[in-house]
């Protein structure tokens, strides 16, 4: 049984947010076409965006949350995860208030994710320090 | 509110019905042929463009188009090769087919259980390619127009060697080292490119040392490139590569009478054997 798509997609890599196709091969992806019609990239992509899907099946791309526990990191769900972070951020915020902590987004996020992003910090943690990371 | 220009619909409108009817003729083409094979490798209309897409017998063709072009021979080879016992066919236009010729001389893809679909190109998309031959030998769907010559060349070759190197030089030195030139080029296909390889091409310098990056890829593209336009239309620094490799191959044309993808039996002159002479 045959089975080629193509699927239209935003490379992950920057914020210009080049327009390029995943060819899936038998529910695999397998290469890159450059979108023609993009009105951002216009069928151009830059060395990321050609190479874009060379990390989805990489053995070394993170499949699940890590904790670190003396000084190792072991697998953990997202539920045990999440309540770490919750857990930490709480307790920073309340031995030193919310100067104390950052938040950094990501030109890999969506505008909607960076905006969340900014909307925890400023009204739930309270604190302007943010920023991003291509300043880093 | 904007006025409707009457004018100039009038004017377009005999192209839009003309690629209406050549759609027409595709569509009844691939219906025709699709119930005989495994699949048929043809452009569908996606998101405002157009994108290969492999129809399977049974498939709407409603949206099947023909233009705007977006190579075949790529993709054609992926699902050859990933499913070689497969009947397909492909929907191909002038370029498609002389890319698929010059891949076959080359031991790149097998022709023979595919069937190939021939499409002229609208004097429109010719134009804009600056296509010297806008369709295959065969033509099954459309109407052949006249090719269009690049009169880049001209320009480039009435500069002074000066110019000229000064002109090159100043396009490569906007290369972002993208490989898309490579990437999407049906003639590019060794498994270890030269381009990649720290004794040709010095690794991690932008942009790439004047000359060898570009050089090492036109020296490559002689005998060889089919004028499809790819690798400078995904260029995102704008380099006239085409143009390059065409004024190029107009020498090999000269020099041995060769002409890529003009005819499958033609051996390209740097791989004949030695001892063969022309």
């Amino acid at each position: 049984m045959m089975g080629y798509s193509n699927t239209l997609t935003i490379c992950p890599y920057c914020g210009t947010g080049c327009g390029l196709y995943l060819q899936v091969l038998d529910g695999r992806a397998v290469g890159v076409l450059p979108a023609k019609q993009h009105p951002i990239s216009e069928g151009m992509l830059c060395i990321k965006g050609w190479n874009c899907i060379s990390f989805v099946y990489h053995p070394d791309r993170l499949s699940q949350p890590l904790i670190r526990r003396a000084g190792q990191l072991e697998a953990a769900s997202w539920d045990e995860a999440l309540d770490r972070v919750v857990g930490k951020l709480n307790e920073v915020l309340q031995e030193s208030g919310p100067d104390a902590i950052g938040f950094l987004c990501s030109a890999k996020c969506t505008s909607e994710e960076n905006y969340l992003l900014q909307k925890l910090a400023r009204s739930v943690i309270g604190t302007p320090h943010i920023d991003h990371c291509a300043r880093l | 509110m904007a006025s409707v220009d009457l004018e100039r619909i009038r004017a377009i409108l005999p192209t839009l019905l003309r690629i209406t009817r050549v759609e027409r003729q595709s569509w009844q083409k691939v219906a025709d042929k699709l119930a005989e094979l495994d699949g048929i490798l043809a452009l569908r209309a996606d998101h405002g463009g157009a994108v290969p897409h492999l129809y399977r017998p049974g498939d709407d063709l409603s949206d099947l188009v023909l233009e705007p072009r977006y190579p075949m021979a790529l993709t054609l080879n992926l699902l050859l090769a990933h499913y070689p016992e497969s009947r397909l066919g492909v929907v191909v236009r002038g370029c498609d087919e002389r890319a698929l010729v010059e891949m076959v001389k080359r031991n790149q893809v097998n022709l023979e259980r595919v069937f190939l679909i021939g499409v002229a190109c609208s004097k429109e998309q010719a134009t804009s390619c600056r296509c010297a031959t806008p369709y295959p030998p065969q033509v099954m769907a459309g109407e052949a127009v006249e090719g269009v010559e690049d009169d880049r060349l001209e320009t480039y070759e009435s500069m002074s060697v000066e110019q000229r190197r000064e002109f090159w030089t100043r396009q490569f030195a906007k290369c972002l080292k993208c490989y898309g030139c490579r990437n999407i080029c049906p003639e590019c296909f060794c498994r270890v490119c030269a381009l990649e390889h720290g004794l040709w091409v010095e690794l991690g310098q932008l942009a790439p040392p004047f000359p060898s990056f570009h050089l090492i890829r036109a020296m490559h593209m002689v005998a060889r490139c089919v004028g499809c336009r790819q690798c400078e239309l995904s260029c995102p620094a704008g380099i006239p590569l085409t143009a390059l490799y065409s004024l190029l191959n107009r020498d090999a044309e000269e020099l041995f009478g060769y002409r890529a993808g003009r005819n499958v039996n033609e051996k390209p002159p740097l791989v004949l054997p030695l001892e063969e002479k022309r």
